[in-house]
């Protein structure tokens, strides 16, 4: 079983965003990234497909130089091999480039499973795996819990709203996204750190992958970004720990009426 | 020349998913505010009695598409036949509510034409006539307003409870069936049957008060904190998904679109940041505190009471004040 999984490197989650001068992203000096949560889950999700069915887990990201280290942080807690897909030409992509881009690269490197997570952390489209599936002509199911290989393909339990699942059953290859908190992550060893600095990172840039310009110009065309407007009033308590304690209770049980 | 807003009608077994009904106010909106037409499609088999409730709509047409292979959903189907429907139909616009749903296939259906999806939008407004959506990026922290590029037709979807489903307009709809050819080959997911796991061994929505704690917390041995405040306080402890992914509190214990709703009298979310999928299982509690040091975080747009700073000098003055009130 050769299984795929694509890796984003996004800002730390407890990151304090500020908007850049221009006011067309964030300011990305000074920022601490990591694996963005679900697409965690769906590396945790191969390696153990791995151990039990034999086989190969490759990680994939796209983006700048410094995606490399997410990509080492796959190869340290048990992946095999790393692509890495960096290019001018990749920055500030759409879902439907990204996805362009990772579809063009796994299909030249070919795969039972390709796994992505859910949904990115920072810019939530939620859609760039199932792009890469359509581009690729192959099947795909979403809001993935749970992965069981059978002799017909794939049987996956998806998570559905209001408390509900359902198992679906699927040929391979196949497209996944995987939701987070479906297994128990692992943490890369000293062992496994040192292993890592022998396994091969591949470069793809587009020209390489046959991208034309056209697929990956952008969909959808940003205006702003800007901090969310409040619609509730807030009374903010200040004070020390021991006075905003007292406020707190007093509010609670003269204004609110909780108690 | 493509035209109108086309809406697209959830359904489990012919019972319509309210969530829809929010798409359907918001094509009414767009589509006063844009000069277009609102039509609806339901795709399915025996979908009639849904079709005629929706068809109670203020929408000119309800479009049905019935066929063996929408008997249950598939993304492969659904796509194959939505297809079919948009090149009859020529809607300009496909609007939709962001529910799991939704995310399956609409993606896929978009990007069948060479398009993306405006995805999980909480609002819009006019530029130059044309809509222009919201969306949040960085789990709710920031928004970006976003417009389509390229020819018709767009999809868009709306984030749950961006818009009062209750709220749209009645009307009386004209039903129209429409046929299309699904190669069943292309239908390549074979769903079993939706299922509940085990019940809830705890049900939180009779709860009176509720003190719930997210990541901020840290480590699992931390939770003794916020057990200690909810019982100086005689509330119940409960928590955002990452908490309960990491058996640091059982699953049954989780607040949000994946885990319980709940409205009680208080609500104190304590490192908590806000994001969507969990302010939907509690916003509609009657009070709600929130302890998080980031001034930011998005959990202070619905907080009654907010408390910027550290949960560690916070919680444990709270939970003292808590015990003498209770002396
Ligand atoms: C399809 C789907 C379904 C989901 N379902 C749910 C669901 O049902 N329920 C749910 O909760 N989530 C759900 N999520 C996940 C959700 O998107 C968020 O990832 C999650 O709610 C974040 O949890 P959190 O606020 O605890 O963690 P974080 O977002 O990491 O926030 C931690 C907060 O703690 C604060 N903090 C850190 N240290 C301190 C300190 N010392 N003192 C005070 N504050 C501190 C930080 O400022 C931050 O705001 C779902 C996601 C998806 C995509
Ligand atoms: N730059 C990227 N590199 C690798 N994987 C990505 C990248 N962008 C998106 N993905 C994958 O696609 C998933 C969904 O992202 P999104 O569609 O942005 O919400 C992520 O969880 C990742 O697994």
């Amino acid at each position: 079983m050769k299984i795929i999984v694509c890796l984003k490197q996004v800002p730390k989650n407890d990151s304090v965003l500020r908007i850049n001068e221009q006011g067309t992203w964030i300011q990305d000096r000074d920022l601490t990234y990591e694996i963005n949560e679900s697409d965690a889950y769906g590396l945790e999700a191969a390696l153990q497909l791995k151990e039990k069915h034999g086989g190969e887990v490759i990680a994939l990201s796209l983006g700048p130089a410094r995606v490399q280290s997410v990509i080492k942080e796959a190869l340290a807690r048990g992946a095999d091999r790393g692509i890495h897909l960096e290019d001018t030409a990749f920055d500030n992509l759409d879902a439907y480039g990204i996805g362009t881009a990772i579809a063009a690269a796994t299909k030249a490197e070919g795969f039972d499973l390709l796994l992505t997570g859910l949904q990115s952390d920072d810019y939530g489209f939620a859609q760039t795996g199932v792009i890469a599936a359509e581009l690729l002509g192959l099947p795909h199911t979403t809001i993935v819990m749970d992965v069981e290989l059978n002799d017909a393909g794939l049987r996956v339990k998806r998570e559905l709203e209001n408390g509900f699942f359902q198992w679906v059953n699927m040929p391979a290859p196949a497209v996944l996204t995987i939701q987070s908190g479906i297994n128990t992550l692992r943490y890369a060893t000293l062992k496994g750190i040192m292993a890592a600095k022998k396994k091969e990172i591949k470069k793809l840039d587009a020209a390489t992958l046959g991208i034309d310009a056209a697929s990956l110009a952008p969909r959808m065309e940003f205006r702003r970004i800007y901090l969310p407007q409040k619609n509730k009033q807030t009374q903010f308590i200040e004070g020390s720990a021991g006075d905003i304690a007292a406020k707190l209770i007093d509010k609670l049980k003269n204004e609110a009426r909780v108690f | 020349m493509a035209n109108g807003i086309i809406v697209f009608i959830e359904h489990v077994d012919g019972k319509v998913n309210r969530a829809s009904y929010e798409a359907v106010k918001a094509a009414q909106l767009i589509g006063s505010e844009t000069g277009q037409e609102v039509s609806a499609v339901l795709l399915g088999q025996a979908v009639g009695d849904a079709a005629a409730e929706v068809a109670s709509k203020k929408v000119k047409t309800v479009y049905t598409v019935e066929n063996e292979w929408l008997k249950k959903y598939t993304a492969d189907a659904y796509t194959q036949a939505f297809r079919q429907v948009i090149e009859q139909v020529q809607p300009a616009l496909v609007l939709m509510t962001h529910t799991y749903e939704v995310r399956d296939f609409a993606p896929k259906l978009a990007a069948s034409m060479k398009k993306i999806l405006l995805g999980d939008n909480i609002g819009y407004k006019i530029e130059d006539g044309k809509p222009v959506f919201t969306r949040q990026v960085f789990q709710g922290k920031l928004a970006v307003d976003v417009a389509p590029v390229g020819d018709d037709p767009h999809f868009v979807s709306f984030q749950i409870g961006t818009f009062r489903g209750d709220e749209s307009e009645a009307g009386q709809a004209e039903i129209k069936a429409l046929s299309v050819n699904l190669d069943a080959d292309v239908v390549r997911q074979q769903p079993e049957e939706r299922f509940k796991e085990a019940k809830a061994a705890v049900d939180l929505s009779q709860a009176p008060l509720i003190v719930s704690v997210g990541r901020g917390i840290k480590e699992m041995k931390n939770i003794e904190l916020i057990r200690k405040l909810a019982d100086a306080l005689g509330a119940e402890i409960a928590a955002s998904r990452p908490i309960c992914d990491n058996d640091w509190l059982p699953m049954d214990r989780q607040i949000g679109s994946s885990g319980q709703t709940v409205a009680p009298k208080l609500y104190l979310a304590v490192g908590i940041s806000g994001a969507i999928q969990h302010l939907v299982g509690m916003k509609g509690s009657r009070t709600i505190v929130a302890i998080n040091k980031d001034a930011e975080a998005p959990i202070f747009e619905i907080a009654d009471y907010g408390i910027v700073g550290d949960l560690f000098e916070i919680v444990p003055a709270l939970t003292a004040e808590a015990e003498k009130m209770k002396q």
